[in-house]
């Protein structure tokens, strides 16, 4: 069993769904599993300009911090306030209750250098 | 690049799941189902942690007593046979070589346990000051495997694997107590109360090839006792909570046991030893910075080397800091000017370029009973 088929993914194990001209993103299963237990998330504002590949956030395991990269370029027009009270959401549904950003495109054409699927898959198994 | 060294309990470890990373020069789990469950039942079970990347290390011979109490910051006179003690031992300025716990087997023979990280540089700063001393110090490191047991639970479990000819010494054994025994059908195992996480607890050396034998008598009756195995993650915030510093976070060679707040562990009466002469000036002028526990007042969680800064104006640095998983609060550590050192005095940890409220708080973060 893969990752879900209908996402596109990132290097840095982050996931996006395209909703029309805005994509929702978050992190895999295989980045909450390799962070362990999450208990602290830092989004960034709503209205903010994120930029591909540039960092938009930081998620915080006890032990660890990581940065959040963004897939592609936008206005974020969304966040996920609840995982500020519970940033454990990110290791029990990644993909589900722990979406954390929703960007509004500026450059839809980069959505085409993200990685399919099975892509990503060959990447984490390998 | 040099290989990472496995330690004797590697391989049963790796059977069960743990998660490896590199700590010291040396392939360790940094957890094995989770770090807050493994924290969890350490204070309210059992767990148990490989520690034998640490190194040990005898001083032996007619003046062994007088070069440990030369080396050490503490009064190793107070140690009779089978007790040990906790101290740091220092270079000439006061600057900190290591913290290390000295156990006396007889006034001439001392075994000394140290830091993995730590190993090298001490076996040879022990060695040079032993120079002048009719002793001979020896790195045993590799003869050892060592496990820490620790948990309110760690007494029962321990008492159903040792011979029923030492159970009463065993479950009457004092804190920072030591004896040797037949344990889980091996003929040595040193059994010590002491460790690093604030519970009632043991750190058992075996001989190396013994080790993974010991682990796996220690697993086979750990369920009834609600025993996980448990990682360097956890340790981590273990000892964070009660305020242990851990070498090359809180102290090191630039910081001297005093602005540490280790000053219960010099004894500048007990006669001469490494660095005194410069504590005693440190001690006449007062610490300049002083190494405190603060808890954050806005969200943010503190890491090592996070500047502490007021107004603007970096003035200290956090040295240790985690989201605590007791408490469910991040906690933090750091020197600050020693005016800033009282309870309830607020900085500022900057976090990412954001400057993040925090108060100095008692320590340790948590008190247990042990």
């Amino acid at each position: 069993m893969g990752v879900p088929a209908n996402l596109l993914y990132t290097k840095e194990h982050e996931w996006l769904k395209q909703e029309g001209n805005v994509v929702v993103v978050g992190i895999t299963e295989h980045a909450q599993s390799a962070l362990g237990d999450v208990v602290y998330v830092e989004l960034p504002d709503v209205g903010s300009s994120v930029k591909k590949d540039a960092t938009f956030g930081t998620v915080e395991s006890v032990k660890a911090v990581s940065d959040l990269f963004a897939p592609v370029s936008g206005k974020v027009v969304a966040i996920n306030e609840a995982l500020t009270s519970s940033p454990e959401t990110v290791n029990q549904d990644p993909y589900g209750a722990a979406w954390m950003i929703k960007i509004e495109l500026s450059n839809p054409s980069e959505i085409n250098d993200l990685m399919a699927p099975g892509d990503y898959d060959a990447l984490i198994a390998g | 690049m040099t290989e990472l060294k496995r330690t004797p309990l590697y391989a049963v470890q790796a059977e069960n799941g743990g998660k490896f990373v590199p700590f010291a020069g040396w392939e360790m789990p940094v957890q094995f189902s989770g770090l807050m469950a493994e924290h969890q039942a350490v204070r309210t079970q059992v767990g148990l942690f490989d520690v034998s990347h640490m190194g040990e290390i005898i001083i032996e011979g007619p003046q062994a007593f007088d070069a440990v109490q030369f080396l050490i910051t503490n009064d190793v006179a107070k140690l009779s046979d089978g007790k040990a003690l906790y101290t740091v031992m220092c270079v000439e300025n006061g600057g900190i070589v290591d913290d290390l716990i000295v156990y006396r087997e007889n006034t001439q023979r001392f075994f000394i346990c140290v830091n993995a990280s730590r190993r090298a540089d001490d076996f040879a700063h022990m060695r040079a000051v032993c120079k002048r001393f009719d002793c001979t110090v020896t790195d045993v490191s590799d003869e050892y495997a060592q496990l820490a047991l620790q948990g309110p639970h760690a007494a029962a479990l321990l008492a159903e694997l040792v011979d029923a000819s030492v159970q009463a010494k065993v479950a009457a054994m004092e804190a920072f107590s030591w004896l040797d025994a037949p344990v889980a059908g091996l003929s040595w195992v040193r059994i010590a109360r002491t460790g690093y996480t604030g519970e009632h607890g043991y750190e058992l050396y075996a001989r190396s090839s013994e080790g993974d034998a010991l682990w796996r008598a220690i697993m086979r009756v750990g369920d009834k006792h609600g025993l996980l195995l448990c990682g360097l993650g956890c340790r981590d915030t273990l000892r964070l909570e009660m305020k242990y510093p851990l070498y090359g976070n809180d102290i090191d060679l630039e910081h001297n046991p005093l602005e540490a707040g280790l000053g219960w562990v010099v004894k500048f009466a007990k006669g001469d030893f490494v660095g005194k002469a410069a504590l005693e000036a440190v001690k006449a002028q007062g610490v300049a910075r002083k190494w405190v526990g603060f808890k954050m007042l806005d969200r943010g969680i503190p890491r090592h080397g996070y500047p502490i800064a007021v107004d603007g104006q970096e003035v200290g640095v956090v040295t240790s800091g985690t989201h605590s998983p007791s408490l469910g609060e991040p906690i933090g550590t750091g020197y600050v000017p020693a005016h800033l050192a009282a309870l309830g005095s607020r900085f500022d940890v900057v976090i990412r370029n954001k400057a993040v409220l925090a108060e100095v708080v008692k320590t340790p973060f948590l008190v247990r009973e042990k």
